[in-house]
């Protein structure tokens, strides 16, 4: 099975080097592989890693840009995560993240509120919307047993189709020439942290706040227990008197509630209006994080920042080396099979195997 | 009322609602005594030239006979509670909605209907293998998401390989080998390593994107601003045939994957049920452990299967890149390898059920690229979203009524 089983609190550096054995080894192994593309197109692995890693983290600015570009990836891969705990598969990411911030960016703009208060509606406007995006699914799922792995996806186009018609036609910045909404008021954004220099936001520091949010929802209250168990096993669950229907709704909107957090954050924070075809790509690789986090709220924090990382620095390994930023797409992706095959990994290094009771995922397209 | 709201009631209370919200479609944008004109053309006729015949329907009356029989089929399955029929009925609410919609672009104006039915089935073509691809790997118990990222790289792969020797047929080898040989990654990740297989599937969609991104920056742009070597596949006229209104542009007058879907659905169909090596997938599927205990190998079985939908799947991806156009785009696949996994669905793993799905879906596609033309009151964005719709409502309907090969996704150890 890939996602590994949460692990239990631990005590003792054993088994956090057990834990923590197999992604830094893939990560390892993904950036040789990478190493050996750059050679065999013939450019300088030294200039192209060493620009990754001084784009990424070699300046305070760097590094605060890196945060800025994990922040979206915490929430995520937060998003993905709770829904592998239920045995939920939400691929939905990206169009929650478009609904989310598509709700964010019209409220912020276009209702007018007390500063400070307006901010706190636009956010929160922008997270239901990606819960009630994530729902929709989930109760197909739940009610119908139409499976979610496709329907999430059929979800993502139409949200980007619909919020392309809604940029583009009723929430319109008719005085700018480019295609995006307007901006939203100054009472509605998510204030810097450091000023607006490094672009650092406060939206950081709710993605850290949600991930213990996570992690105490998950672990200590009954509908945490719930997600568990449904996960687990849904007819054991069932069994116990859970109603396993609620739970899957409830999960996918939680875990679309996160999806809108990005967007929001990302609206109110960093852009201050939404462009058309805005967050490419951040779908796939909540599921990445939320795999290299090994299915633990608090992994999410440290692989999003290497995600974050990567992405920060690539715009500078692509100056120094002529590198296509693409190639971190490649990394990315041995990243992710070398974590969700962890066998390999652990046949490559010779590492023994870990007990294997993960949650499955693959249970046939019907109830 | 948990009791009362069953599947098939609920279907046909979307066919109601679906027959009313066509009634407002006609109020908001049908004049009253417009007539929609279908052209049915001879087969190698060109556009000035006179036609067999015109259909002419007035555009209100028609779509309201259509929403009446929408109305009276729903209330008939209501009241039976025809589980067999829901699918059926399903599709003929979709078919009858994108009839409507293109009656209501074309008011007043006339629209040569065998273009569509051909372009139809063109665009059914990925799809369809898509969704053969899918059904050799399900049947064999192996859940394949993969087809689209498997789709997306043989088409790059296809086209660099087009581009460098300048004959696109050999692109389309190169499509099929590379097709099989990405799929061997997910076959050797979920049956070997047995990592579970939606997420080995994701992996590859993930690896197919990055690579892909890369290849096309850094190897396709450059070649292409060398100068474009080759050309897409050539159209066949078959002699005869072709030349028969109606069924000569529909089926007659393709570029050879057409063809090869065309073909291909029988043949798999015919594999499947009626050769021991179609017994022996669909045992595998079903219950390997009794398989096994006759003797066949059901992991090297599911290696060859996996093996032969990856080749279906490449061919499908050299569909975009080699036939549709003489193109490769960043994710030009655009969710069709999920939507033939959704046809699969839609026809109960049988491969002239996913054909049926396959030509629901395309016939949205077509109805978009038909209505581009015309004036229409829906924004465009929301006609692209078509298949997709369509794609979540045929899932929703029918997944209760299909039934999956029983050991899909359960990894086997001897």
């Amino acid at each position: 099975m890939s996602i590994p089983p949460p692990t239990p609190p631990t005590n003792g550096w054993r088994t956090w080097i057990g834990i923590l054995l197999v992604p830094v080894l893939a990560i390892f192994t993904a950036l040789v592989i990478g190493a050996i593309i750059i050679v065999a197109t013939g450019a300088d692995v030294i200039s192209a890693y060493g620009g990754l890693f001084m784009g990424a983290i070699g300046s305070p600015r760097a590094i605060a840009y890196t945060l800025v570009e994990a922040t979206p990836y915490i929430f995520g891969g937060l998003a993905v995560l709770i829904g592998f705990r239920a045995g939920l598969f939400n691929i939905g990411v990206e169009g929650q993240i478009a609904v989310g911030s598509m709700c964010a960016a019209v409220v912020g703009a276009f209702v007018t509120l007390p500063p400070g208060l307006h901010a706190i509606v636009a956010f929160v406007a922008g997270a239901l919307g990606g819960a009630l995006w994530g729902a929709i699914p989930g109760w197909l799922r739940a009610r119908t047993g139409a499976h979610e792995v496709i329907t999430t996806i059929m979800f993502n186009y139409i949200a980007i189709r619909s919020t392309d018609y809604l940029i583009k036609v009723p929430f319109l910045d008719k005085a700018s020439s480019s295609q995006r909404t307007p901006f939203i008021a100054e009472g509605a954004q998510i204030p810097f942290l450091f000023g607006a220099d490094n672009r650092l936001h406060t939206g950081f520091l709710i993605a850290i706040v949600a991930v213990i949010a996570t992690a105490w929802i998950l672990k200590r209250t009954i509908i945490g227990f719930e997600i568990r168990t449904t996960g687990a096993n849904p007819d054991a669950a069932h069994y116990a008197g859970m109603n396993v229907p609620r739970t899957i709704i409830l999960t996918m909107a939680l875990s679309g509630l996160m999806a809108g957090m990005a967007g929001a954050s990302q609206v109110l924070g960093l852009e201050h209006n939404l462009k058309a075809s805005f967050s490419a790509g951040y779908g796939f690789d909540s599921i990445a994080i939320a795999l290299l986090a090994a299915s633990n709220p608090l992994g999410v924090i440290p692989a999003a920042i290497f995600w974050g990382a990567l992405r920060n620095g690539a715009g500078l390994m692509q100056l120094n080396s002529g590198i296509s930023i693409n190639l971190i797409n490649i990394v990315q992706a041995l990243v992710i099979a070398f974590v969700a095959a962890d066998q390999i990994v652990r046949q490559i290094y010779r590492i023994r195997s870990a007990r294997s009771a993960g949650i499955t995922l693959s249970r046939g397209w019907g109830r | 009322m948990q009791h009362f709201f069953t599947r098939e009631r609920i279907i046909g209370l979307i066919g109601i609602i679906t027959a009313l919200a066509l009634l407002w479609l006609v109020q908001q944008s049908v004049p009253n005594g417009a007539i929609s004109t279908l052209r049915i053309p001879y087969a190698n006729g060109k556009p000035q030239d006179a036609p067999l015949f015109d259909i002419p329907l007035p555009t209100a009356f028609t779509i309201y006979v259509l929403a009446g029989l929408l109305v009276v089929a729903a209330i008939g399955l209501i009241w039976r509670q025809r589980a067999d029929l829901a699918p059926a009925y399903m599709g003929g609410v979709i078919a009858v909605v994108i009839v409507s919609i293109l009656l209501t672009a074309i008011v007043n104006n006339r629209t040569d209907i065998v273009d569509m039915l051909g372009r139809m089935v063109r665009l059914a073509t990925p799809i369809a293998l898509g969704a053969l691809a899918g059904i050799l790997c399900e049947r064999s118990g192996v859940v394949n998401i993969a087809i689209e990222g498997t789709m997306l790289f043989s088409a790059c792969i296809g086209f660099i390989v087009s581009l460098s020797v300048g004959n696109s047929w050999i692109g389309l080898i190169a499509a099929i080998l590379a097709g099989s040989a990405i799929v061997m990654v997910h076959a050797v990740l979920s049956l070997y390593y047995k990592t579970d297989q939606i997420i080995s599937g994701t992996v590859i969609n993930i690896l197919a994107v990055g690579v892909t991104g890369y290849l096309r920056t850094s190897v396709i742009l450059p070649m292409e601003a060398g100068g474009n070597r080759g050309a897409a596949l050539p159209q066949f006229d078959i002699p005869l045939l072709s030349n028969i209104p109606v069924i000569g542009p529909m089926l007659f007058q393709h570029r050879p994957i057409t063809y090869m879907m065309l073909m291909m659905v029988p043949l798999v169909s015919l594999m499947l049920f009626r050769t021991p090596w179609g017994l022996r997938t669909r045992a595998i599927g079903e219950h390997p452990r009794a398989a096994d205990t006759m003797g066949i190998n059901v992991n090297r079985m599911r290696y060859f299967n996996v093996w032969i939908s990856g080749m279906i799947a490449g061919l499908a991806g050299a569909w975009f890149s080699l036939e549709a156009s003489y193109n490769f785009d960043d994710v030009m696949t655009n969710g069709r390898g999920f939507i033939a996994l959704a046809a699969m669905i839609f026809g109960n793993w049988t491969p002239f059920g996913a054909l049926s799905g396959a030509l629901l879906f395309s016939a949205a596609d077509a109805l978009q690229i038909k209505i581009q033309g015309f004036d229409f009151a829906l924004p465009s964005q929301f006609v692209q979203m078509l298949p997709y719709v369509i794609t979540v409502v045929v899932l929703a309907g029918v997944i209760g009524r299909a039934r999956p090969p029983a050991a899909v996704g359960k990894p086997y150890e001897p």
